[in-house]
């Protein structure tokens, strides 16, 4: 990029930033691309080492409980005798599923209830954003203790509860955003020239959030993962003897003295991951703001 | 400014009135609910007669504008468990979780915004990446974790600090033992919140600085001192306040795990008994008085926020 001095002394960037395309900008934020590779890398191990390691999370090794590192069990066994290196790829499967299926419920609930809100107006606005002011004047936990207590804990139900607590600050988001695509001119000729509602709504406003859906939706897996493990710990996640990362964490509690690696690890790994995704969504805001001329 | 109190306390009952609705149908209506309220061991007349005590057999809504009825009197109904009224049990506990919240909030908030306003004004350097990383860190370690660590760290291993409780009150009263007891929890707590303070009061405080009025100081010579502690901090400082209103909710519900990994008798831990005995007309009292707390506070920021900044009152 080739820079002009102007008049007050200040460099001008002359050839367009725009042109670079989000891989490249998200590139040049080194924290932001190492994010993404950790995420690429541990989705591969966690879903493709399973298929070669030969040891199940369930079936009770040979060497006995608490047994610790070797080149057979890497991370040692449980208080049982699995393997927990099969237990942490197995829990870690269910954890990032929880946290991908809970951030694709919560982008559509959001996006519905912002877009339709933001762009039909009147009564169907003020109820939605009401609803939405009101869900969001609850303590998230109160909330999804009490839904999670009277809906029982199966996975689907942990996925539908994180979901429907953490929509709302998409919905406003969306809403936002909608209020304000909705006056250009672009869009007005969409209506002019005959296009329906639903029409203009899908193709002329919702493109423009896309950027801010993205960034919204990276985030919500970090708080995704890490709900699911609080309620975990409050004994209302997802019931052993499926793993998780969140409630091996809570089941290695007891055993803190004895096997202190055996909380440790799903704690690091739920940090990790978390951190990544809160990385990520950083750099990709970065990434997508048009003001950002960097 | 009367019109103004009025139409947010307006909007406030609505909502408040949108939570009764939501909670009170979501308990309801679910497979779990008041019909499976009745413990398993109750035998058949036992069952016959809590129905017939807490009107289980009438319609919902029938039940919800019975409740709504008492509740806008201050009655919350019988708490299952415990055969006391929901409000006296809420209000035993309820000063427990302020005095927590309240130290979290003054922790917190001083911090933040120390190093919120070191990261915009040291924008770029090390400092600033330095902060921003220990922020997100903050952010995304699971904070029950980090308590056992610190519990096992500091209470186990060095035996400094109490694992758990409230220490001794009353009349056994005694100023460090009660702060020792405090320390861990309001630590924890504080990490739920803080990065998001650092965070606003830096995007703040560089708006601030950004503007028209902070480069007419400049240009008038004033030192670098003068243009960020005396004009662009005061400026940059107001929208913090709203950022309370926001917090609040996030630090009632960071409550429940802070107080369950704690043994701390707050409003959290109530939650939480309330849930797991399934006593719901408790269940039901808790959400809907935390949300009222909830809705009270941020109106009185809203409130305080049009004094200090009389554009607001335009806006809305």
């Amino acid at each position: 990029m080739e820079n002009v001095t102007g008049l007050n002394g200040r460099p001008i960037a002359v050839s367009a930033p725009a042109k670079l395309s989000l891989m490249q900008r998200l590139y040049q934020n080194k924290l932001a691309f190492l994010s993404l590779c950790f995420i690429v890398l541990l989705h591969l191990v966690v879903f493709l080492v399973p298929l070669v390691w030969p040891h199940h999370p369930d079936r009770i090794a040979e060497i006995g409980i608490h047994a610790s590192w070797s080149l057979t069990h890497p991370f040692g066994t449980d208080e049982l005798g699995r393997d927990v290196f099969a237990r942490l790829l197995h829990g870690g499967q269910v954890t990032l599923l929880v946290g991908l299926a809970a951030m694709i419920c919560s982008i559509i609930i959001g996006v519905l209830v912002g877009a339709v809100a933001g762009f039909f107006g009147k009564s169907i606005e003020a109820v939605l954003m009401r609803f939405t002011e009101a869900m969001m004047a609850i303590p998230n936990y109160f909330f999804v203790l009490v839904a999670l207590t009277v809906l029982g804990t199966s996975p689907t139900m942990v996925i539908l509860v994180i979901a429907f607590t953490t929509w709302m600050e998409i919905a406003r988001v969306v809403y936002g955003e909608t209020l304000k695509w909705k006056e250009y001119e672009f869009v007005e000729a969409a209506i002019a020239s005959g296009a329906t509602k639903m029409r203009v709504l899908l193709r002329y406003v919702l493109p423009q959030v896309t950027p801010s859906i993205i960034v919204a939706a990276t985030l919500c897996i970090a708080g995704a993962i890490l709900t699911e493990s609080a309620i975990s710990y409050l004994g209302l996640g997802i019931q052993p003897p499926t793993p998780t990362w969140g409630n091996m964490l809570q089941n290695a509690q007891q055993y803190i003295w004895t096997a202190p690696m055996l909380g440790f690890l799903p704690g690091i790994a739920i940090t990790l991951i978390v951190l990544a995704y809160n990385f990520l969504g950083d750099g990709l805001r970065d990434a997508l703001d048009p003001k950002n001329t960097k | 400014m009367l019109r103004f109190l009025l139409n947010r306390a307006g909007q406030s009952v609505i909502l408040l009135f949108i939570v009764t609705v939501i909670t009170f149908f979501l308990i309801n209506l679910a497979p779990g609910g008041p019909s499976g309220v009745m413990r398993m061991d109750a035998s058949e007349s036992e069952r016959q007669a809590m129905i017939e005590r807490y009107g289980l057999d009438d319609p919902v809504v029938v039940r919800y504008g019975e409740w709504i009825f008492n509740a806008v009197q201050g009655d919350f109904g019988t708490s299952f468990s415990s055969n006391q009224p929901v409000v006296e049990r809420v209000l035993e506990r309820i000063p427990y979780t302020i005095e927590l919240s309240l130290f979290t909030l003054a922790l917190a908030i001083s911090i933040g915004i120390v190093l919120g306003v070191i990261s915009a004004i040291k924008r770029g350097t090390i400092a600033d990446y330095s902060i921003n990383f220990i922020s997100v860190i903050g952010l995304s370690v699971p904070a029950f974790w980090l308590a056992l660590m610190l519990i096992q760290w500091f209470s186990i291993q060095l035996g400094w600090l109490p694992s758990s409780g409230v220490g001794a009150r009353g009349e056994n009263f005694d100023l460090l033992n009660w702060l020792s007891h405090l320390l861990l929890p309001v630590l924890i707590l504080s990490t739920t919140i803080l990065p998001n303070i650092v965070r606003f009061t830096r995007s703040s405080m560089l708006e601030v600085i950004s503007q028209q009025y902070i480069r007419t100081v400049r240009a008038k010579g004033a030192g670098e001192r003068t243009v960020i502690y005396v004009h662009a901090l005061r400026n940059a400082l107001i929208p913090v306040i709203t950022m309370i209103g926001v917090l609040i909710p996030r630090l009632l519900s960071g409550a429940v795990i802070t107080e369950a990994i704690f043994g701390w008798p707050g409003i959290g831990t109530l939650i939480l008994e309330a849930a797991q005995s399934r006593d719901y007309p408790l269940v039901m009292g808790v959400t809907v008085i935390i949300t009222s707390v909830v809705i009270l506070s941020n109106l009185i920021v809203d409130l305080v926020y049009s004094k200090i900044d009389p554009r607001v009152k335009n806006i809305s």
